[in-house]
């Protein structure tokens, strides 16, 4: 086996550790239609674990996120809309559920925090551009006197080609 | 507005900025250290919420569980707290809960729990709860927005849900918190 290949074939067994391991611990769990087994991925993927916080339930391997991505699936597949589906979720768990919080008066800062930061900065930008304008001297215009030396020295050498 | 006022101006923002920043986590810390928030607490909206619907058999086969109506129906306002077997907490929970369930009526659901592991659970040093039911596959306590055990409900009269208490019971709390809630509505 030459270099490249064997560059190449650890390249593909790096690939396959560093790929997103989802914790359904049971092939059984998944729902047969392919296209319901993605949607039911996509909102638990939204849906906090309550047990071990910073994992969606489709992450986590808890008991509670094991029963959450049943009752999730069980939900698709009886045709409810993602919405109707984290209406459940948040009614019966609250807004914590949601990894991605809905806008309110107490999650505001949060969502306008990027456009805020981004004003601040152009503004910053901009009044920082123009003091530094205004602190460049502009060359003073030229006395008569020098007006006319220039143009005795520009007669005596003749234009610049 | 002068250049050097409009500099100073210009000084004083960004450190004000940092000030208030530096402020809002020292306040959000020092609270975390008093216990006075809790970042992973759960805090259902109690308030606004029914009990769901369910029926839930007993742990052995000649004890009666407890379902909806029960709840609705009950003249007093009933305390349901979900337990195991299995979980700590639950164990060192169970002294107050008997101290509590001489002053309050007190439910228990036993989660994912095996009948006769909850049935030598309760058993063991006299059982605090007036009912207990069984809820072996987990669903109706997702149903009622239950995380983890020990997790404590009050409902009142008619099936509304006034309290919600992610965590186990103290007297402190059970005295603050639940008491007064309960007398409101006897």
């Amino acid at each position: 086996m030459n270099r490249a290949q064997w560059m190449a074939m650890m390249t593909i067994a790096l690939l396959g550790i560093a790929l997103p391991a989802r914790a359904l611990d049971d092939p059984s769990e998944k729902l047969s239609d392919p296209v319901q087994e993605k949607r039911a991925e996509t909102i638990g993927a939204q849906l906090r674990c309550l047990v071990c916080q910073n994992e969606s339930i489709e992450d986590s391997s808890a008991d509670l996120a094991r029963d959450l991505r049943h009752v999730v699936r069980t939900h698709v597949a009886a045709g409810e809309s993602d919405q109707q589906i984290m209406t459940w979720m948040t009614r019966r768990y609250g807004e914590f559920i949601r990894l991605r919080p809905g806008l309110s008066a107490a999650t505001l800062l949060l969502w306008i925090m990027p456009v805020l930061a981004l004003t601040a900065g152009l503004l910053a930008a901009f009044l920082m551009l123009r003091r530094r304008a205004a602190a460049t001297p502009q060359p003073e215009a030229l006395t008569a006197a020098e007006q006319a030396r220039l143009a005795r020295i520009m007669q005596e050498e003749g234009p610049a080609s | 507005m002068t250049a050097s006022t409009r500099r100073r101006l210009l000084m004083a923002l960004p450190v004000a900025g940092a000030g208030l920043i530096g402020a809002g986590c020292w306040k959000m810390l020092s609270s975390m250290q008093a216990g006075s928030f809790d970042p992973r607490a759960i805090r259902l909206d109690a308030a606004s919420r029914d009990v769901p619907d369910f029926t839930l058999p007993g742990l052995s086969g000649g004890e009666k569980g407890f379902d909806t109506a029960a709840l609705r129906m009950s003249p007093v306002p009933v305390l349901v707290n979900f337990f195991a077997s299995w979980c700590i907490p639950c164990v060192a929970e169970m002294a107050t809960l008997r101290a509590i369930g001489q002053q309050i009526a007190l439910w228990g659901i036993a989660y994912k729990d095996k009948p006769e592991d909850a049935q030598r659970f309760v058993t063991r040093d006299g059982s605090p709860y007036a009912r207990v039911a069984l809820d072996q596959s987990g669903m109706t306590a997702i149903d009622w927005g239950v995380s983890g055990v020990p997790e404590s409900f009050l409902v009142l009269p008619g099936g509304h849900i006034a309290w919600h208490g992610a965590a186990a019971l103290d007297e402190a709390v059970f005295q603050r918190e639940i008491l007064p809630l309960a007398r409101q509505k006897r």
